[in-house]
């Protein structure tokens, strides 16, 4: 197989132009903040237009699957590291190369620059070749690796930049000041003074004293007496310094474009494999979720919203995990029960899951099936907006309407707290008619509401409820549940905890 | 080079950690008033005496041994022994007023040059030092004043002083400073290091004939101002280590000095003290002291020293013969000197641990390995549980740090509440503690206490009163008796009250 990129099985998976806007959904679903965390430390890379780039064929989320998976072997992930950690410092050797204002300066940066890309691929190859690959983006990738080292081209940079490496880290030499007048000349095996001192009053050595040593911080940079002693070094070895300029001369153009593409691209994976760490340390679950694109059963064991469980890891607080699953014509998950109880996190759980899928990555949860859907619409509630001269409830409409014109049968929809604003009857009536829609588009969603009517609409309703601790009804679970909608019992089991139910209130009044 | 006037191999160290009860030790056995006495408001001195009476727990037989003999040369050669701390302190206020401002300096030339005038200073010290010791020598005994003159006689040698000048003069650079490097990152200049230069003495004809290796020089304008700091610069890389190693050696001589000074420190403050109980006629003894597990505390005319700084003016001593005993219960007449007496045992034991005389006609006592008081923290009782909480906290901390060979000095322990629960915790307690033969003194007002300890028979316990004479006037003198059944209150009371007919309230 040809090599072409180790992100896209075929060409045509790539998107024409790299995508530089974040879609519409992802505020909504705080996928803004994953991928933030995500990228985090790797804006050299530019990773974020991979992440803003769905895939939309079930083999090209295999394709980076596979990758995936070849890279959670310990062993590659941290060759595949090195080789970015040896990339990077090679970049920084260049752009040092153009802030330098000397010849031999800037041409010494530049070997160094090139020493350092030999080794990083010589590493990558010698790496590739030992590991166990299974992935065919990486199988591609290590054949075109290993014959692009073993050239005639390759093997003689190396063996250049060596030579000259240890050529030049072998020149000694000393120079006398006096006045203002510096003699330079060869070394000659002089003894070292500093020696001679601690050896004279070594018998005075007590314990630990100061550290006298001035740390002299100069930079990369020279002055111009640095320059014109370092002139005269290159006049006591000619030949070598002759050499050099040949090399540099001769090397512009020696990084290879297919290593250099996928020192990018390879960390669209380690920056999200290095992110999955964190929360694998933390006890939760990644899984690689089945690709369905012609069942709706979509299902997830141990989910959990991302950007919520970074914060709470930090905290060092508890992060509560649910489940759900969608089987024959379920389709719509209604959630209703106590606020601060979960319902958002578990909408957006929803939809980041989808949507970290469709970039091929693996999920949270224990083991997970999700649709490849052709589009994600979100309806989160917005702060009322004076520009527009529409009323809260007609805005909510509006942007149901645009969500509802949008979708096809194939989309995802994540709707979070419709209709608050008008009154209970009405809120129930418009929601009927919303919802028929959806159920007769045979849509995939998540809806939170406070209209436990919406709940039990059809078949392809399933209701969950966000639950209360059974003995202290103030304290939540953050579970969701799959039952019926629990209506009053919640504000009564709270009036019961403090003794004002009416039976409790007239017995109190009694005594 | 080290003095070891306080331990055969090791430096004193004034930063060493303390017993972690040095504070309660210092309130209930009234320090302050001997380390003022020692130190004669000297801040040094103070602090020396002080980290060296608290840490004498710690140390063993040998070293005690050690510093009285050390002492008994101090107190022989008075005059010398001063001239040689006074050399000390001139030579550390001699560093100090070096060039102050290159200490903080980031220019390894200034740090070279402050090292140098250092150096000079001291040279002239250490030569001094050198003078004393060939014309005293002979007039001490003890083996650690031996080895001291015989260390400063080896090492500091008319050779070597002139090694010392030589390389104080070539540092200078007089010929230039000679420079190595290699290279290093973007080919500046790494690894400097200075180097001798070599002698070039080589026959004429094989100099003639010598192809001279090449060399090259450049020369910055007079009016370079960037270049002759840059140059300034290179020189700084170049001489940067040796610039340490001179500095480094500065401080370790600088630290020689400054051990010197607090080893003599202790002995000076020993000789200050001395001086003012002699002057008074107070006697005063070289303790012997047994082995930590033995059980011993003999002595004749032990007097609580502070309480005579504090008055004076003489104060009764008391004796003991007390072999084989570890637990001694004094009680008997208030303001009978019981806590006095009380203190009088710890000093001594501190003293006599650190390798001081003691104030004493004869000491003799086994070493412990810990000291802990237990005082009643304040005069009048509360009978608050609070009280007894914080007390028995206390007495809980010290089992916390408990040693074989520990003494115990109790003083109105456990009275904060009613006498019987008192005694019986108290009994529960000192049983414990003797039953490990832990040395307990345990001045009591708990005659149940008391009373119980006594009937018991112990053959290791001992009890002591408060003497007090038919008349009921008080000799302050501790003697053996049986526990008796009031402390005397009335007679307090009837003196202040003025009634001259003396109580009898047994």
């Amino acid at each position: 197989m040809m090599f072409h990129s180790i992100l896209f099985a075929r060409a045509e998976d790539r998107t024409a132009q790299e995508i530089s806007e974040a879609p519409a959904f992802f505020v909504d679903l705080n996928l803004d903040q994953v991928v933030a965390a995500i990228t985090i430390g790797k804006q050299e890379y530019n990773l974020k237009p991979f992440y803003y780039a769905p895939l939309h064929n079930a083999d090209a989320i295999q394709y980076r699957h596979e990758v995936m998976r070849d890279l959670e072997d310990r062993t590659l992930f941290e060759s595949i590291t090195a080789f970015g950690a040896k990339m990077r410092a090679m970049r920084e050797h260049l752009a040092q190369v153009d802030k330098l204002y000397y010849r031999y300066q800037k041409e010494s940066w530049f070997l160094d620059a090139v020493e350092i890309y030999c080794d990083a691929v010589s590493c990558l190859a010698a790496d590739l070749g030992r590991g166990d690959l299974k992935s065919r983006g990486f199988l591609a990738f290590r054949a075109t690796v290993a014959d692009y080292v073993a050239s005639d081209h390759f093997t003689a940079l190396v063996a250049e930049t060596e030579e000259l490496r240890a050529d030049l880290a072998a020149v000694r030499y000393c120079f006398l000041i006096k006045g203002n007048t510096v003699k330079v000349r060869r070394y000659e095996s002089e003894r070292d003074y500093s020696v001679d001192v601690e050896r004279t009053f070594e018998r005075f050595k007590q314990g630990a004293v100061k550290d006298y040593t001035v740390r002299l911080l100069t930079g990369p940079d020279m002055n111009h007496v640095e320059a014109q002693v370092l002139d005269l070094v290159a006049r006591l070895h000619t030949d070598l310094f002759a050499h050099l300029d040949d090399y540099c001369a001769r090397s512009h153009g020696y990084l290879d474009e297919t290593i250099g593409t996928f020192d990018r691209e390879v960390q669209f994976y380690v920056a999200y494999l290095e992110y999955v760490a964190s929360f694998r340390r933390a006890g939760l679950k990644f899984s690689y979720p089945r690709i369905a694109d012609e069942s709706k059963e979509v299902y997830d064991y141990e989910g959990y919203d991302l950007a919520l469980a970074r914060k709470l890891i930090l905290e060092n607080s508890p992060i509560v995990c649910n489940d759900f699953h969608l089987r024959d014509r379920e389709r719509i998950i209604v959630v209703s029960g106590p606020n601060q109880g979960g319902k958002t996190t578990f909408a957006r759980t929803f939809g980041q899951l989808h949507y970290l899928a469709s970039l091929g990555c693996p999920v949270p949860g224990r083991e997970a099936q999700l649709y490849l859907c052709d589009r994600l619409l979100t309806h989160f509630e917005q702060a009322e907006d004076l520009q527009n001269l529409r009323g809260k409830l007609e805005d909510d409409l509006v942007r149901i309407h645009d969500i509802l014109d949008q979708a096809t049968p194939c989309s995802v929809v994540i709707m979070n707290e419709i209709l608050t604003s008008t009154t209970l009857q009405d809120a129930i009536s418009l929601g009927k008619k919303v919802m028929g829609k959806i159920i007769d588009l045979d849509l995939l969603c998540v809806c939170v509401t406070f209209l436990d009517e919406l709940a039990a609409m059809s078949e392809k309703t399933v209701s969950m409820v966000s639950t209360v601790a059974p003995d202290d009804p103030t304290v939540r679970t953050f579970k969701i549940l799959r039952r019926p909608p629990d209506g009053l019992s919640y504000a009564l089991s709270i009036a019961e905890k403090h003794r004002l139910t009416f039976h409790q209130l007239a017995e109190r009044l009694d005594s | 080079m080290k003095a070891f006037l306080m331990y055969r191999e090791r430096d004193f160290d004034l930063k060493r950690a303390l017993p972690w009860n040095a504070q309660a030790l210092t309130q209930d056995l009234a320090l302050d008033t001997l380390f003022d006495a020692m130190a004669l408001g000297d801040k040094f001195l103070r602090e020396v005496v002080r980290v060296a009476v608290l840490s004498g727990v710690d140390d063993d037989l040998g070293v005690v041994l050690y510093r009285q003999d050390v002492l008994r040369d101090c107190l022989g050669n008075a005059t010398i022994i001063r001239d040689l701390y006074a050399l000390a302190v001139e030579a550390i206020e001699g560093e100090k007023k070096a060039y102050f401002y290159s200490y903080f300096s980031k220019h390894p030339d200034a740090i070279l040059n402050r090292a140098i005038e250092v150096l000079q200073v001291f040279v002239g010290m250490l030569k001094r030092l050198r003078t004393i010791a060939d014309r005293h020598a002979s007039e001490f005994a003890s083996e650690g004043f031996r080895a001291f003159f015989t260390m400063l006689d080896r090492e500091l040698s008319d050779a070597y002083f002139t090694v010392v000048q030589d390389h104080l003069k070539e540092l200078k650079f007089r010929g230039g400073a000679l420079i190595s490097a290699e290279l290093g990152q973007g080919l500046k200049g790494a690894s400097y290091a200075l180097r001798k230069p070599k002698a070039r003495k080589q026959h004429w004809l094989r100099q003639a004939f010598a192809s001279r290796p090449p060399v090259y020089s450049f020369t910055i304008a007079d009016r370079d101002e960037s270049g002759a700091r840059a140059l300034s610069d290179l020189r700084d890389q170049g001489i940067n280590v040796v610039a340490n190693a001179l500095a480094q050696s500065a401080d370790h001589i600088l630290s020689f000095f400054t051990l010197l000074r607090t080893e003599l420190a202790f002995y000076i403050g020993c000789l200050n003290l001395h001086g003012q109980l002699v002057a008074q006629g107070e006697p005063v003894c070289f303790p012997l002291p047994a082995a930590p597990a033995e059980r011993r505390h003999v002595f004749a005319g032990l007097y609580d020293v502070c309480l005579f700084l504090t008055l004076g003016q003489k104060v009764v001593g008391s004796a003991l013969a007390a072999e084989d005993v570890d637990l001694a219960v004094i009680t008997g007449a208030n303001q009978g000197g019981k806590s006095t007496f009380l203190r009088s045992i710890g000093l001594a034991q501190l003293m006599m641990q650190c390798g001081m005389f003691v104030p004493a006609e004869s000491f003799c006592a086994n070493m412990c390995d810990a000291l802990f008081t237990h005082y009643r923290r304040e005069e009048d009782v509360t009978m608050t549980s609070g009280k007894l909480d914080e007390e028995l906290g206390r007495m809980s901390e010290i089992v916390d740090h408990m040693t074989p060979n520990a003494l115990l000095l109790f003083n109105e322990s456990f009275a904060a509440t009613n006498e019987r629960e008192g005694s019986e915790i108290a009994r529960q307690i000192v049983s414990a503690l003797v039953a490990k033969r832990i040395k307990v003194f345990f001045v009591t007002h708990l005659y149940t206490l008391a009373r119980g300890l006594y009937d018991r028979g112990l053959v290791n316990a001992v009890f002591l009163v408060a003497e007090r004479r038919t008349d009921g006037e008080r000799t302050f003198r501790i003697i053996e008796g049986e526990p008796s059944q009031t402390s005397y209150g009335d007679d307090v009371y009837d003196r202040i009250f003025g009634n001259a007919e003396p109580s009898d309230s047994r």
